[in-house]
């Protein structure tokens, strides 16, 4: 049971800490904000797993502290883009192609 | 009350109640009367500001679609990690951003809401702004010269598929 529990808990702290190197590596702001959004939710439920693995009694409310998680997290990233779109951040584009069209009308 | 906002009511209710019920784990009179005192306040005070729960079909096979919704919606999680974490060990970060529209069939402000969180959460987009039909999606790997349908089916169709069961 402990090892199965901590098999998640690594589990989840690897993909936090590819989410934390993803934030350092990418080009600029909006795939920085994909890095960190996916890779935190997913390591926040692998370590919420694990620890309902090893406390059962607790899992309704780590099952709550998921769903708000999963609800939650995506709309402040979602938030936080938006506000850099609407103050004009540019989005980069791979220098070796001529910047494509975006296909907003 | 109101016929017409009616359904929030109810919902928000039973929303509240089901937490409290998680939340103290316990089905003692008292625990149980507070429980639902409370919740019939909640409801009775905030069900006016929570309109965007009409977006919600209840109907009993909305339940089923759900589930089946989630199932999918983890795989889709799962798969934007693996694909995520191969981005970010890459020696050369293999990206091609670009920020694109994407039309949703979806009509109800909690509808829209779920799709562009769904979006967010799968592999390689990340929603930015809605405006009524369209949603601005930041897409890490765009093909070259893609249409609005082209993105409209490669992102949103899938999770407007599995929504359309309990969202209008």
């Amino acid at each position: 049971m402990r090892l199965i529990a901590d098999c998640f808990f690594l589990l989840g702290a690897l993909f936090i800490f590819l989410g934390a190197l993803g934030l350092i590596r990418m080009p600029d702001v909006y795939n920085r904000i994909q890095a960190g959004t996916k890779a935190v939710t997913l390591g926040a439920m692998a370590i919420f797993i694990g620890l309902f693995i090893l406390f059962p009694q607790w899992g309704a409310k780590l099952f709550i502290i998921m769903g708000f998680m999963l609800l939650t997290n995506p709309v402040s990233s979602s938030a936080i883009a938006r506000s850099f779109y609407r103050s004009g951040i540019k989005v980069w584009h791979h220098p070796s192609k001529q910047p494509q069209e975006d296909n907003k009308q | 009350m109101n016929k017409r906002i009616s359904p929030p009511y109810i919902l928000t209710f039973f929303i509240c109640l089901l937490l409290w019920l998680l939340l103290t784990g316990t089905f003692n009179r008292e625990d149980l009367l507070t429980g639902l005192v409370v919740s019939a306040l909640v409801a009775y005070i905030s069900a006016k500001n929570l309109l965007i729960l009409n977006g919600l079909i209840i109907a009993p096979y909305s339940l089923l679609a759900l589930i089946n919704y989630l199932g999918y919606f983890l795989w889709a999680l799962l798969k934007s990690n693996i694909d995520l974490a191969q981005r970010v060990v890459a020696k050369e970060i293999p990206i091609d951003p670009a920020m694109i529209k994407v039309k949703t069939t979806m009509q109800s402000d909690l509808g829209k809401l779920i799709l562009a969180n769904s979006i967010t959460l799968t592999p390689g987009t990340l929603s930015v702004d809605v405006t009524d039909d369209f949603l601005l999606v930041h897409w890490i790997d765009c093909p070259d010269g893609t249409s609005i349908e082209q993105a409209t089916q490669a992102i949103a169709e899938d999770f407007e598929y599995y929504l359309k069961g309990f969202l209008k």
